[in-house]
């Protein structure tokens, strides 16, 4: 862990040698989730309401997954550039190192500019907490965090079980983006909107429905029966986590140098 | 007209060497349809329980969607040229001074051609498919062929005043010295007031107001509108007039920007 943080000084080091760039990435990354909760904020107003789902309700979901997002983009950036790691060659570099390759992966890229995106998501959520009427107690606190941990994990999974496939295909490929950007932009609502094999595939394949639908109605209070089922499921995308992991070990052994 | 060949010359290498990327456009695609399919859920579940009359209906929203996701490349302003920036950021630019053609001209020809190809690539399975679909998701057709022609016109004037406004990130450049931020900046805004976020018909009118101010909208909400019938005839002639209008000022703006940047630009070393 220690190592893992002495990563970070560095490139935090290096990426404020350029500050009017960190300041202009940070303003931008601020404003690409303002827009989409301005376009939400435009469409409520319109609409009222989208299957029975008022704005702030809908507001905690999108915070929720923007804040997950943002800070699985900070911390497994290393993941998602991957590609250019192995097609340099310059993975063999991280092989011969006493380290696990996984952290040193992890540790290769940090985004700071994130900061714009996470402290956007945080005001939101502070809103619409703000407005929305639970009546709060550790378990739902606890429910909330989780949320937000379990969609980390599931975006650090989908990095990373991108990155394993970078070892076979050398590039990086595009298509995983919908898992990415398409998880997070589809998941800002809950996900009962959806038709059904969108539903089924996100919630038992990708878990996302784990973060975003079933905890929330346990937060809203609109879980009926099983109440502590619905508060537990976030834990399913922790769970997410360890085949990527393994799939990851899997390629690594199976990794074989471009030679350049 | 002579002094056009070298442009065209340019535009002709640049689609023919986009359209080697056969195997990344197939991922756009896909990638394309979910988005697609995606944001017509979404809108479907809108409209399913909403009691008043929308200023668009349903139909013409799904056609829209499926327009704006087949026409990605002619509407997104973070398609971006890496090449240019770092000829920016590097200081090769110095080797750009020494062609003998205009460098914005050369500079528009070849953004122009990159946002073609991947567009010719990309827009015909999906507006392929798009038509074929379920009921509920399908595309439809245009009312007349009248409507259709006009389409046709405001989707290419729409592509030469994106690129116009494109070229203004690349001179941004050459102040901030950051692709990355400057594209960013510039794409966000200029998604938001195109309608690429929420529909521009959607929107509360007081904002539709500030868009209708700005050039953004032309580049993607009006051709698209226009194909539905949303925009009756008589109107497209009229916006089609404003886009050229537009495309004119944006040019020579731009014209006038990249020569005085050029005046200051520092050489990045070697």
């Amino acid at each position: 862990m220690k190592l893992y943080f002495n990563y970070l000084i560095l490139l935090f080091k290096s990426q404020m040698q350029y500050k009017t760039s960190f300041w202009l990435l940070s303003i931008g990354q601020f404003l690409v989730p303002f827009s989409a909760f301005a376009g939400l904020y435009f469409l409520f107003e319109r609409f009222g309401q989208i299957k029975g789902w008022d704005f702030y309700e809908v507001a905690l979901c999108f915070a929720i997954i923007h804040m997950a997002f943002a800070l699985s983009e900070c911390f497994a950036r290393g993941f998602d550039n991957f590609s250019s790691l192995v097609a340099s060659g310059n993975f063999d570099r991280l092989l011969v190192r006493p380290r696990t390759t996984f952290i040193q992966v992890l540790g290769s890229k940090f985004e700071f500019t994130r900061v714009g995106r996470l402290l956007q998501s945080v005001i939101v959520l502070g809103w619409a907490v703000n407005n929305l009427s639970i009546d709060w107690n550790l378990i739902k606190l606890v429910t909330l965090l989780l949320m937000i941990l379990s969609g980390v994990c599931i975006f650090t999974g989908i990095f990373i079980l991108a990155a394993t496939l970078c070892f076979w295909t050398i590039q990086g490929l595009e298509i995983v983006n919908i898992f990415t950007d398409g998880g997070r932009e589809m998941a800002q609502y809950p996900l009962n909107i959806y038709q059904k094999w969108v539903t089924r595939f996100f919630t038992f394949v990708i878990p996302f429905g784990s973060v975003n639908y079933l905890p929330l109605l346990f937060l809203l209070g609109r879980a009926r029966e099983h109440e502590i089922l619905y508060m537990l499921t976030p834990l399913m995308g922790i769970v997410f986590l360890i085949p990527c992991l393994l799939v990851w070990l899997f390629g690594v052994r199976h990794y074989q140098s471009t030679g350049s | 007209m002579k002094s056009m060949k070298p442009y065209i010359a340019v535009l002709r290498l640049r689609l023919l060497n986009g359209m080697q990327y056969r195997a990344a456009a197939f991922a756009g695609v896909a990638t394309q349809f979910f988005w697609g399919f995606i944001y017509v859920m979404i809108f479907q579940a809108f409209y399913a329980q909403s009691q008043t009359n929308q200023p668009i209906s349903l139909e013409e929203l799904v056609t829209y969607l499926w327009l704006q996701q087949s026409f990605l490349a002619f509407i997104m302003l973070w398609f971006r040229d890496n090449e240019l920036f770092d000829l920016i950021t590097s200081g090769n630019i110095a080797y750009e001074w020494c062609r003998p053609i205009g460098i914005y001209e050369f500079w528009y020809s070849k953004l122009l051609a990159q946002r073609l190809s991947s567009a010719l690539l990309r827009c015909f399975p999906i507006l392929f498919i798009a038509c074929l679909l379920p009921q509920a998701y399908r595309m439809t057709l245009p009312p007349t062929i009248q409507t259709f022609l006009l389409f046709c016109i405001a989707l290419i004037l729409g592509l030469l005043v994106l690129v116009a406004i494109s070229m203004f990130i690349y001179i941004s450049v050459f102040i901030t010295l950051s692709p990355m931020g400057s594209l960013l900046v510039f794409g966000v805004i200029g998604e938001f007031f195109a309608g690429m976020v929420v529909p521009v018909p959607l929107m509360p009118s007081w904002l539709q107001k500030i868009v209708y101010i700005m050039p953004f909208h032309l580049t993607a909400d009006f051709p698209f509108r226009v194909y539905s019938g949303h925009i009756p005839n008589g109107d497209a002639i009229q916006g089609i007039v404003i886009q050229l209008l537009w495309l004119i000022v944006l040019v020579v703006l731009g014209k006038v920007a990249f020569s005085q940047v050029m005046k200051k630009v520092i050489v990045q070393g070697g």
